[in-house]
């Protein structure tokens, strides 16, 4: 176990009900910013070619109140749509958005932290149960070898027994 | 753990080892006792129960002539699996982000120097 060293993105569990990613990208936060509020951008990143889920539409409305929409391809003419709606929005510095597309979504909260030329970034995913966030994630790594998805379950299967 | 993950998917990729999981998830049992669940001969579940044992999901014990399998305590293993795979997720997309950043920047720096 233990962190991978050639990794850059660590990952915590801070608690039954938060997870947590962080990584450190070598642009201002500015341009970071930009990247995660403008649709032609974001759109370029959000889906890697690894996910086996290309992206199809991305809209953003950034403004407290205002919507978001991202919708992958499934195959042939199958959809699978995220939504949700921000409210915070601190331009340069904080985002905050709900995920609506399941009644039991998370509210993700992203901060952007000035580390001179480089920006550290922080991003939190508050989920209302444990079993939610044991359970998040899945089918989202369609590319990804199939035991992958039966450790998973089995895990999910286990921890709940657990509890 | 890349080993331990390999040996834990290469166990999960049967049916019968994933059955018998979820049997001693609800109790311990004698292998004995697996094999009539799971209408096998013994020689044949105890060599399941190898593969499972192998790979630290299951635990058994001698104890007389009955041999009593349970869970193995895999917890610490349960979750890193379960956090690398939301790592994978992540630095795969943070990845991209990356090359798109580089070219917000070079884009952003070609710009400065036409206007000077």
């Amino acid at each position: 176990m233990g962190k991978r060293s050639d990794s850059r993105t660590a990952v915590e569990r801070k608690s039954e009900r938060e997870l947590v990613v962080t990584r450190i990208f070598d642009a201002p936060v500015r341009i970071v910013y930009e990247a995660w509020t403008t649709p032609d951008l974001f759109k370029r990143w959000w889906a890697p070619k690894s996910s086996g889920m290309p992206l199809l539409s991305v809209e953003q409305d950034v403004r407290v109140g205002g919507g978001y929409r991202v919708v992958f391809s499934r195959g042939g003419s199958q959809t699978m749509a995220f939504f949700g709606k921000y409210i915070e929005v601190v331009p340069n510095a904080r985002l905050v958005w709900t995920n609506d597309e399941s009644d039991e979504g998370a509210v993700t909260t992203v901060t952007f932290e000035d580390k001179g030329e480089k920006t550290l970034l922080v991003l939190r995913e508050l989920y209302p149960t444990k079993e939610t966030l044991d359970a998040s994630y899945v089918g989202m790594e369609d590319g990804m070898p199939e035991q992958f998805e039966q450790l998973d379950e089995l895990l999910v299967t286990l921890v709940a027994g657990r509890s | 753990m890349t080993a331990r993950l390999d040996a834990s998917f290469a166990a999960l990729s049967d049916a019968t080892r994933r059955g018998v999981l979820e049997q001693l998830e609800r109790s311990d049992a004698s292998i004995t006792e697996l094999a009539d669940k799971f209408h096998m001969t013994l020689t044949g579940m105890k060599k399941h129960v190898g593969v499972l044992e192998n790979a630290g999901l299951v635990v058994t014990q001698k104890v007389g002539r009955v041999r009593t399998c349970r869970l193995g305590q895999r917890g610490l293993e349960e979750e890193a699996a379960w956090i690398e795979r939301r790592r994978q997720v992540w630095d795969a997309r943070f990845d991209e982000l990356d090359k798109v950043v580089e070219d917000m920047k070079r884009k952003e720096k070609a710009n400065g120097q036409k206007k000077r």
